[in-house]
């Protein structure tokens, strides 16, 4: 055992940070640290870079376009892309239907959709949730009918809806739970589709969440013809894929590089407000809440080190991984009361971003701007993915055998 | 960077497992508590004969594995499992931290002894004004020829009933409570002029409190310099702090696995009680505590030797100190009537976790420590 960088990991930790330092697009510095809110645009442009270098998916095997690195280079990654403020990315595509289909699919399927996901030039969304089926994931309604077209090939017929649908609006493509067999228990006969976004019947319409942010939409599928090629290994079998799915989104949402980020911008605030004629980072209060959030942060790190540690020696990320999310989030939403907290009255103005040529300063400090629309923005998290709940089921259940 | 143990050191895990689950029953361990000596002789000649552990942080050139923090993490953590009460880390990881730190003459002769299992540590540094403050002391060491004399009270002294030698802080010059002017000593038990009030302790141990008055010691008994030994008893004492973090991981996760076993077990309204979401909830979030405290320990363990030692050590001894009294009291409360019963295991070890969360500093101690290293 040995925390020390080897001079290998060292050399790679100063490429990366030059990197990193020449290459992250210029127009998105300071949108971390101020909470803005990011366009397709924002996400892509940081994208297409790392796409160019080849690093955009570090969790990829190599034949896919992962990098080879090892989980300390992944691990030194996320802590310089998180010291750099870098914009995270997307995980619809890299994180998520990535990974399933070069585990779940066809040749075909691999050539025609992981180089999309790979270049940027495809985004996705995930069609899950239903208004009926969310923590009850299995309970899903949109059902998906076959039949033999006119030209005598296969295809599903899809009606329902979704909901909570992540940049819906932005997407190329999705992919979607579907009931293919409305006789079977609840985690069987679910398949699991990809849908060009541009079919004929898919309506999307924005949700605007707690802080005015429109990330999420209700998706509409009315009559959406989608070809049987385009599921993603057996029918009725998607459940083993959405599982897959969440054990895999679950890994990367500790989100411990960033957070430790968050906590150093907490105190940099707590720095500059005042507080009974004293920074407000020496209030004994405040400073145990800092105190106590750094601790549990070295915490979570060092699980998260020894299951990279465990993945590294062979084993898959397991159940455990919902450990790193139940933990992980309560870390994030801490840092968003944190701030909020520290922000004081400046934390009611609310600023809705600059319009079209307005340069009326905003009120207050600017890094109060954006306390309370991420904090409510971030109650998101212990929902998402899974609920905080859900995933002690899971541990109950994978874990502790109960 | 890797967090891999090497084959001696998986060796050693397994050793020390295998020897306690073969002999160190709760049964034996409580026949061993109400003997009221505070160990068992025939336990700690098979650490040092059969197992020969007690070399196991010692270099070779003193007859040790050539081990050091991880190796005692890894005993520590097995003792916590099997809730051993002879004095691993009074002797091997206190008393074997002073000598290794402070080098020397004293190194070179007690060192080995300890390996051979002859010689026995107490601490004594606790005194009842002075909390956790470790220089904030009101016994004293007078320069009196060669040597000097030592004078006060020192409080819970854990193992010392039985100890052949004491660790003692003492002042030396300045006041009360300065950083300055302390220094340590190794004195025999039987040196004229220490006495003893000997009591059990609640998690099965014995400790004493013991008068120094007018105690001789020369000044080849320092252990470090004169007056200036309060670094060094810091560094010991978060050396021993990181030890019996990782004793609280083996207790925890004893507590969790079997109140797990429990639940699965005692049926209410028809069903194991483990059936009840409200449990299987307080289940996962006792193990979350435990996997969180293992990690933190880890890390504490690992910058041992680094500049972040003491707030790494704090941030590890504040965390865990939450853990125990979670995982011990939600124990207990899973166990029902019978958890409050002193027949069963369980009880025993929630009084040890209790126990090591005050041990060396409360949460609150070492969070204002973490504070003040970090934030300022």
């Amino acid at each position: 055992m040995d925390l020390n960088f080897s001079a290998e990991d060292i050399a790679f930790r100063d490429e990366v940070r030059a990197f990193i330092k020449d290459s992250y697009p210029p127009h998105l510095n300071g949108k971390i640290e101020e909470g803005e809110e990011l366009s397709k645009e924002d996400f892509l442009s940081w994208h297409k870079v790392l796409a160019k270098k080849g690093w955009i998916a570090p969790a990829w095997p190599v034949q896919y376009g992962g990098t080879g690195w090892t989980s300390v280079q992944r691990y030194i990654w996320s802590e310089e892309t998180a010291r750099a403020d870098a914009i995270r990315l997307m995980p619809f595509g890299l994180s998520m239907v990535g990974p399933v289909i070069y585990t779940f699919g066809t040749p075909e399927q691999k050539a025609k959709f992981l180089p999309g996901i790979l270049s940027g030039d495809v985004w996705w969304c995930q069609g899950y949730s239903e208004p009926g089926a969310g923590s009850d994931l299995a309970n899903l309604r949109t059902k998906a009918e076959r039949f033999t077209g006119d030209d005598g090939k296969e295809y599903y017929r899809v009606n329902g809806q979704k909901t909570w649908t992540t940049m819906a609006q932005h997407a190329d493509w999705g992919f979607f739970l579907v009931r293919t067999n409305p006789t079977a228990k609840a985690q069987e006969g679910i398949s699991f589709l990809l849908i060009d976004m541009k079919t004929p019947g898919i309506t999307v319409r924005p949700i605007i969440t707690l802080g005015g942010e429109h990330e999420v939409n209700e998706v509409w599928l009315e009559d959406v013809i989608v070809p049987v090629e385009n599921r993603i290994y057996e029918e009725n079998k998607g459940w083993t894929c959405a599982k897959f799915l969440l054990a895999h989104e679950r890994t990367g949402i500790a989100g411990v590089a960033a957070s430790k980020r968050g906590v150093e911008r907490i105190k940099s605030i707590a720095r500059s407000e005042m507080d009974e004629g004293d920074q407000l980072l020496k209030n004994p209060f405040f400073k145990r809440k800092i105190a106590e959030l750094e601790v549990d942060l070295s915490a979570l790190e060092f699980t998260e080190l020894r299951t990279l540690a465990g993945e590294s020696s062979g084993k898959g990320p397991g159940p455990e991984s919902s450990l790193l999310k139940i933990k992980g989030t309560e870390i994030q939403q801490r840092i968003t009361e944190l701030a909020l907290e520290a922000a004081g009255h400046y934390g009611a103005p609310y600023f809705r971003g600059f319009g079209e040529g307005d340069n009326e300063h905003p009120i207050g400090p600017d890094y109060t701007h954006r306390t309370a629309p991420t904090y409510f923005n971030v109650r998101k998290t212990s929902i998402y993915g899974g609920s905080n709940e859900i995933q002690r089921n899971i541990i109950a259940k994978m874990v502790l055998g109960l | 960077m890797d967090f891999n143990t090497t084959d001696e050191q998986t060796m050693l895990r397994d050793t020390v497992s295998r020897y306690l689950a073969d002999t160190y029953s709760f049964d034996a361990r409580q026949k061993t508590v109400h003997g009221g000596k505070g160990w068992n002789p025939d336990v700690w000649k098979a650490f040092a004969e059969e197992l020969g552990i007690l070399g196991a942080p010692f270099s070779e050139a003193h007859g040790g594995l050539g081990g050091g923090a991880i190796e005692n993490m890894i005993v520590m953590e097995e003792i916590g499992r099997a809730l051993v009460i002879e004095p691993y880390l009074s002797t091997v990881v206190i008393g074997g931290g002073f000598l290794k730190a402070a080098g020397g003459g004293n190194a070179d002769a007690v060192i080995p002894q300890i390996i051979g299992g002859q010689v026995l540590i107490a601490f004594a540094y606790a005194e009842p004004q002075a909390r956790y403050n470790w220089g904030d002391l009101r016994t004293t060491a007078r320069k009196d020829g060669s040597g000097y004399v030592i004078n006060g009270h020192k409080a819970v002294v854990r193992d010392a009933s039985f100890a052949t030698h004491y660790i003692v802080t003492t002042r030396t010059a300045g006041g009360q409570r300065d950083r300055d002017g302390v220094s340590v000593f190794i004195v025999p038990a039987d040196t004229a002029g220490i006495t003893r009030r000997d009591y059990p302790t609640v998690d099965g141990g014995t400790a004493s409190e013991v008068y120094f008055e007018n105690v001789r010691v020369d000044a080849d008994q320092l252990l470090g310099d004169a007056d200036a030994g309060l670094p060094l008893v810091e560094q010991v004492i978060d050396e021993a702090t990181a030890a019996i973090c990782a004793e609280a991981c083996g207790v925890t996760r004893v507590l969790h696995a079997t109140t797990l076993d429990y639940a699965k077990q005692r049926k209410q309204f028809g069903k194991p009680i483990g059936d009840f979401q409200v449990i299987q909830h307080r289940l996962v979030d006792m193990f979350m505590e435990v996997e969180q405290a293992v990690s933190i320990t880890l890390m504490a363990t690992l910058k041992l030797d680094t500049a972040e030692r003491a707030a790494a050590v704090s941030a590890a001894k504040s965390k865990v100190g939450k853990a125990c009294k979670f995982v011990g009291q939600n124990a207990v409360q899973i166990h029902g009537g019978i958890g409050i019963s002193n027949e069963l295991a369980v009880g025993h070890y929630f009084k040890r976790s209790t126990m090591i969360e005050g041990q060396f500093g409360s949460v609150d101690h070492h969070l204002g420590r973490y504070e003040r290293l970090t934030i300022g």
